[in-house]
């Protein structure tokens, strides 16, 4: 008998899962293409030229994605607008796990007055408009990348904390974490060593599906003039730049929106075939 | 003695509305004692409060009165901290047996859980010998250890839940229905393990069935309950060989017999109706709206457990008055 474990069983039915699996490759090569692509072309992301400005993709040029109104090729700026979102997201992602699964497995496994007090706090945060808390950040605070992690991160964990809240509630009441206990397993021990790595699975789902969805917060708040400022680009200020010229240069605009919506898709199908793989239902 | 309690009680509250609250008594002034190595069978139907009196006992269940001693130091009202003190010597094998097993972790991880507690700082490699030589104790190969427990059987993962809990060679094991999951065949061979291991190490046991032939081979004590109370405790011998409670009588008529010839001819009482809510049981005697000998007094006054024969304890008003009431049990 194969020590197969629950995993590999899971990692079959992903790997039969065609539009996840499509989804898992375009990912790779685009976290790639982001890292290394900028370097296989000449321009630099903030350089000008002068004599290509506004031009449509083209290979004459030698800017074959066309360059925006002040002459930066598109190609290269898009490249790097993807890596930052991609980094903000995914850190913002790996922010609201740390907390959010912590939190919420606390909560979920002590129950009653400590439960309570914790989800409150959650349910406190969760009241306050988004947009207005990273105002108030950007206001009080220098605008950085690294406050933008802050204020996407901060609210990211929250949704975070109830699903995993959920799931240890449900947890504790099975009895091996009595088992846990009768062993002379302290609470530490109990929600690291057992209640945690039982929701992974969800937890898992739920960050895939998470990274889209700070991808577009991201944009949103750039799109928005309180994200990544110029001459640092992001998918989010990139569309803000295109959507100024959108019947003039509709290619500028389009360039890296049809690459936040290839990330976001990828990212979405990826997550329902995890969903579909690590659902114990199915066993 | 072992482990002693007196007049215990375990009381949860069921939500009934945002201001007012009902109490669930799941055990109700229940007494019993266990001395080193010895077995205390506890019988009763299921909801009857027996799984909970067990788990109660080991501090796995919130006691709300009584007093319990654990070799003669009183326990009750002991914090979460103070039992997990306790626990390298209190143990407990669960009814299901994949179920008590974490299912992202292996065998090996599992049954080595109470030594990685209490033992700290023993080495990877004397870690591993104790956890092999535990499963060959219960009868698996030492290999299982890297295994995990859906990849074995029923009867196997109960073995390792066993191992689990005779690692650190406790002094009481509780089994709370350890063989009801099982299958018929595996459950003799599970239970001649309880019993091996009872005699080699010196366990002691409080076995919780609903299995009657179960309990009567392995115990030396037997209490037996109904809706949170004990009826009736007393030697293994003088509950199965001459039941006094009718409560027990009837308990043990529905016993078939394995002899057509037996069972054909054998008249027997069997408790009529269902069994009453524990959330509104009845008056007095709980167990007079199922008894064919309850009157009057036993609405009125709750029977207390008096002895009826030395360490022979019953809860009823009319039990003098056997056998007049019941037909006498066959010879059993």
């Amino acid at each position: 008998m194969a020590s197969a474990g629950l995993w590999s069983d899971a990692w079959a039915r992903l790997a039969a899962n065609r539009a996840a699996m499509t989804s898992a490759a375009l990912l790779v090569v685009l976290t790639l293409l982001a890292l290394l692509g900028p370097m296989s072309s000449p321009y630099a992301p903030d350089a000008i030229d002068w004599e290509h400005m506004a031009v449509p993709p083209s290979l004459e040029s030698g800017h074959w994605l066309g360059t925006d109104r002040l002459g930066r090729d598109l190609f290269v700026r898009t490249l790097h607008g993807a890596r930052l979102s991609l980094a903000v997201a995914l850190l913002a992602t790996l922010v609201s796990l740390l907390i959010g699964v912590t939190w919420g497995a606390v909560a979920g496994f002590a129950g009653g007055r400590t439960d309570a007090l914790m989800m409150r706090a959650v349910d406190v945060l969760y009241a306050l408009p988004q947009v207005f808390f990273v105002i108030i950040l950007t206001v009080l605070f220098d605008r950085s990348v690294f406050l933008l992690f802050v204020a996407i991160g901060a609210v990211g964990w929250l949704t975070m904390a109830r699903v995993v809240r959920g799931q240890a509630l449900a947890l504790r009441q099975r009895e091996f974490v009595e088992a846990a206990v009768a062993s002379g397993a302290g609470p530490v021990r109990i929600v690291f060593g057992h209640i945690i790595p039982n929701l992974m699975g969800p937890v898992i789902v739920y960050a895939t599906l998470m990274i889209p969805q700070m991808i577009l917060v991201e944009s949103f708040l750039s799109f928005l003039g309180i994200g990544i400022q110029e001459p640092l680009a992001s998918l989010g200020n990139l569309i803000a730049d295109g959507s100024a010229e959108m019947e003039t240069a509709p290619w500028i605009l389009l360039v890296p929106a049809s690459c936040l919506v290839l990330i976001v898709f990828s990212f979405n199908f990826l997550g329902d075939g995890l969903r579909d793989a690590l659902d114990p239902r199915e066993r | 003695m072992l482990l002693e309690g007196r007049d215990l009680a375990v009381r949860y509250r069921v939500s009934g509305g945002l201001l007012r609250s009902r109490w669930l008594t799941a055990v109700d002034g229940a007494s019993l004692s266990l001395s080193s190595g010895g077995t205390l069978g506890v019988v009763g139907e299921s909801g009857c409060g027996k799984s909970t009196l067990g788990r109660a006992l080991i501090g796995l269940a919130p006691l709300a009165a009584g007093e319990l001693r654990w070799q003669g130091q009183r326990v009750d009202g002991l914090s979460a901290r103070g039992w997990r003190r306790l626990r390298r010597e209190l143990q407990i094998v669960f009814q299901d047996p994949l179920g008590s097993l974490d299912p992202r972790m292996t065998v090996g991880q599992s049954v080595a859980e109470p030594l990685a507690v209490f033992e700290p700082s023993l080495s990877r490699a004397a870690r591993r010998t104790r956890v092999g030589e535990t499963l060959e104790r219960v009868g698996l190969p030492a290999g299982a250890a890297d295994r995990y427990p859906h990849e074995f059987s029923g009867g196997q993962c109960q073995r390792i839940g066993i191992a689990r809990a005779v690692i650190l060679k406790p002094r009481l094991v509780v089994c709370d229905e350890p063989v009801s999951a099982l299958d018929v065949s595996v459950q003799g061979q599970v239970v001649n393990l309880l019993r091996e291991l009872r005699d080699d190490l010196g366990l002691a046991y409080l076995f919780i069935s609903h299995n009657l032939a179960v309990v009567r081979h392995l115990s030396t004590e037997v209490v037996v309950m109904y809706l949170g109370r004990v009826m009736e405790s007393g030697p293994r011998d003088a509950i199965y060989g001459r039941p006094l409670h009718p409560y027990t009588r009837m308990l043990l008529d529905a016993v078939p017999v394995a002899d057509p010839q037996i069972e054909r001819h054998r008249t027997r009482t069997l408790p009529s109706g269902e069994l009453p809510s524990p959330l509104s049981p009845p008056d007095g005697c709980v167990f007079r709206t199922r008894c064919p000998l309850a009157e009057a007094r036993c609405a009125e006054r709750r029977p207390l457990l008096q002895e009826a024969a030395p360490g022979h304890r019953i809860a009823c008003h009319r039990w003098r008055e056997w056998p007049t009431g019941l037909n006498t049990p066959p010879d059993r």
